[in-house]
């Protein structure tokens, strides 16, 4: 069983690419679970065409305790056979959605859900590892595998190079290894060149390049994967590549992350960036 | 301060301080470099602090210390009896920290006072969803069950402040719902070094939420006092309100020790504040100076000698109907003690005594041991800050052992080589040096007896340190140490 985890700016496309990838890895016959690890719990909603599934900490909610909790009722089988649990968590504002993590996951642990007939499990977990919750999926003993989704957009590469810092610090420690950058295009110039760029400054590889495709939104009305919408489609085929890539991805490296001014020398050089001048910096508009 | 240096035989600034230095030695380097500045040997002329004091414990060492939330329910909010106190997080916290200070109260249970154990008993899913909603269906259960209850404190435990829930948009909620005072008090146990900051913490709620809003309903007369920093432990309180009273004093409030909420609501009325225990409730009284013009003063009730000399000062700062009274409250009490000194004094002196204990005791009981004829030849504090310090200088003999937040081991090792007849410490103390064959007083609690304060508690004082030191148990044992 591969443990993988889904890390990356929030609203960059993690849980959609997660479940694309995942149909279609379910479509070359491979055992998969999600674990959805953010409170807004639609990490499976394309695999089971429904949002808002029982998620692990609902019900503890409702039954008060998480001891009172079973397995069947939190999870839940959709498309190609693929096992689907959320962990839920509080409205934003309220509690703490580290913890639904940590508790949802160590409730699957103790009853079974990994079971050895899985070939893989995949953690979507929320944008920034803003806690300790949010980094559980990679703790010993669980996901080894990381892939970061990030396009070509100055945001998403520095979420991703400050994600390649926390591996860093649990790959010191522990199993945890980084797969690959997963471009999702924004389709921003010089995409694909500087996304490769970023890999090889962190050490890693662009895994696959997905294009900008709205067949994608398409099949999202329909609460459904491009692979299961238009499997003939050619986005879906991109998604099989993807999930043919993962599967057989063997380059699993600890990060070399960048200096701030390394990603943003990087940044110029594909001039996403101005080059900076120092002169104009913390003055106002009506200074001269 | 002293006019006189006092010194005790066999003890020297230098064999005070080879002893520090035998003691430090043991530790890595790292860990003495840290301790050394906590322990020192007193400089009595000084009267200032001869140690750093009020910083975080050095790990790997064991301390004595409690945290905020201790400070805020044990010391400051729990004694009020006529209020609801919750402890809000997991059960945990509350429990253990229920009914263990002895903090004593008057009235009947669920009618004028609430001893009972409340607790918003955090789950899984009150971690990960907030507690908020609980909390606010807990309030309104507490005020359904006892209607007759004052207020509430909502006193957070950890869970509360790492998930940031927002007890105090609840308490503001629910006070105006439930027409009911409700004071959130962030006193999450992980703040600061030790229970000293839930002191400060629940002086603060104290002035941002209780003082001013309420006002006595007899008229106001010259020798209104308020009693501050008095905690009833063991009965305390009632042995020192009645004395002021008899001294001609209106005591119109105790703080906190079988308090009552409305009459420490009302105490910005009173014309003087006088402080036993300083450094839990200084910060209420400087507020009140402050604020209200109420001027305050320092006094201690351990022992005929300090409690001549502070009812003398407190008769200083008022009229001759109080001069005239104080006098004869100390002429008729000045017999009784003697007798008592005379019965106990020849039993215990030059017997020596070693504290480590909190708030004042470690320096307002020396002098209530020196009229037995006892000197201490040490003294700490599990959470003082340097002005406690300072107070102690001039009260402790000159040259003995100061020492600040000590290890368990510190504390042993010094009471190996100084032979102490007593120790005066808490419970984790307690039996460590009673396997030493040491007599032992467990003074946070007065050892489940009391009240200590006052010239009824000398001879209940007096008392229970002749019982321990001449127990002829202590010439059964045999220390293998």
């Amino acid at each position: 069983m591969r443990q993988i985890a889904i890390y990356g700016k929030g609203g960059i496309g993690k849980s959609t690419t997660t479940q694309n990838t995942v149909a279609g890895l379910a479509s070359i016959g491979k055992k998969v679970m999600i674990v959805g690890c953010d409170p807004k719990a639609d990490s499976t909603r394309l695999i089971l065409h429904a949002k808002a599934q029982n998620t692990v900490m609902d019900l503890v909610r409702e039954l008060g305790t998480v001891e009172d909790l079973e397995l069947e009722e939190v999870m839940k089988v959709g498309y190609g056979d693929v096992k689907c649990v959320e962990s839920g968590g509080p409205e934003p504002g309220v509690g703490c959605a580290g913890r639904g993590v940590i508790t949802a996951i160590n409730f699957l642990e103790e009853n079974g859900a990994y079971t050895p007939d899985l070939d893989f499990v995949f953690y979507d977990v929320l944008g920034d590892v803003v806690c300790g919750g949010f980094a559980m999926p990679i703790r010993e003993g669980k996901a080894e595998e990381i892939y970061i989704v990030c396009s070509g957009e100055m945001m998403a590469m520095y979420a991703a190079n400050n994600i390649a810092k926390g591996i860093l610090k649990y790959a010191s420690s522990g199993k945890v290894r980084l797969g690959g950058l997963i471009c999702n295009s924004r389709n921003t110039d010089r995409e694909d060149e500087l996304i490769e760029a970023l890999a090889a400054r962190l050490g890693t590889q662009m895994i696959h390049f997905v294009p900008r495709d709205n067949q994608v939104q398409r099949a999202e009305l329909r609460r459904m994967t491009v692979i299961e919408y238009s499997p003939e489609h050619k986005q879906a085929e991109e998604y099989r590549t993807l999930a043919k890539k993962i599967s057989e991805n063997t380059m699993l490296v600890v990060p070399t992350p960048l200096e701030m001014e390394e990603l943003e020398e990087l940044l110029m050089e594909f001039g996403i960036m101005e080059v900076e001048d120092e002169s104009i910096v913390g003055k106002a508009e009506g200074e001269a | 301060m002293s006019d006189k240096i006092r010194k005790i035989e066999g003890i020297t600034k230098e064999s005070t301080e080879a002893l520090i230095a035998e003691t430090l030695s043991a530790y890595p380097e790292k860990a003495k470099k840290k301790r050394a500045p906590h322990i020192g040997a007193n400089d009595q002329g000084s009267g200032s602090a001869c140690v750093k004091s009020n910083k975080k414990t050095v790990p790997g060492v064991m301390s004595a210390r409690g945290c905020a939330y201790a400070g805020a329910k044990g010391v400051v909010w729990g004694p009020i009896r006529d209020m609801v106190h919750v402890s809000h997080g997991p059960v945990g916290c509350g429990w253990y920290s229920w009914g263990t200070r002895r903090n004593m109260v008057s009235g009947i249970v669920g009618v004028t006072s609430f001893p009972m154990q409340f607790t918003s008993d955090f789950q899984e899913k009150d971690i990960v969803y907030g507690g908020d909603k609980k909390l606010k269906t807990l309030l309104e259960e507490a005020h359904d069950l006892f209607p007759l209850a004052k207020g509430i404190s909502v006193l957070s435990e950890c869970p509360v402040g790492l998930i940031g829930d927002d007890i105090n948009s609840v308490a503001k909620t629910s006070a105006k719902e439930l027409d009911l005072p409700i004071i959130p008090c962030n006193c999450e146990g992980f703040r600061g070094v030790s229970q000293s900051l839930g002191h400060h913490i629940s002086n603060d709620t104290i002035r941002d939420y209780i003082i001013g809003t309420r006002e006595y309903a007899e008229p106001e007369s010259p020798y209104d006092i308020a009693l501050i920093g008095e905690y009833n432990i063991g009965g305390d309180a009632w042995s020192t309100k009645p004395l002021l009273e008899e001294c001609g004093f209106n005591v119109k409030a105790v703080w906190t020790g079988d308090g009552e909420l409305e009459k420490i609501a009302a105490t910005h009325t009173v014309k003087l504040n006088v402080i036993h225990c300083y450094r839990s409730m200084n910060y209420m009284c400087k507020v009140m100076e402050e604020k209200f013009g109420i001027p305050w003063i320092e006094l201690n009730f351990f022992g005929p000698t300090k409690i001549k000399e502070s009812l003398r000062k407190l008769a200083a700062l008022f009229d001759d109907t109080i001069k005239e009274k104080v006098e004869a409250v100390i002429a008729k009490y000045d017999p009784i003690m003697q007798e008592i000194i005379e019965r106990y004094k020849p039993r215990l002196d030059g017997k020596k005594v070693m504290l480590l204990v909190g708030g004042l005791r470690p320096r307002h009981t020396i002098g209530a041991y020196e009229d037995l004829g006892m000197d201490c030849i040490g003294s700490g504090y599990e959470f003082a800050h340097t002005d406690d310090y300072d107070r102690t200088a001039p009260e402790m003999p000159d040259a003995t052992v100061v020492y600040d937040d000590p290890s368990e081991y510190e504390f042993e090792k010094f009471a190996d080589a100084l032979k102490p007849d007593l120790i005066g410490s808490g419970i984790k103390e307690k039996y460590v040096f009673q396997k030493m064959g040491i007599p032992f007083r467990q003074m946070h609690s007065w050892d489940y007896s009391g009240p200590y304060h006052g010239y009824k508690g000398f001879e209940v004082f007096a008392r229970d340190v002749d019982m321990a030191i001449n127990s002829p148990t202590w010439k059964l044992v045999q220390s293998p140490f």
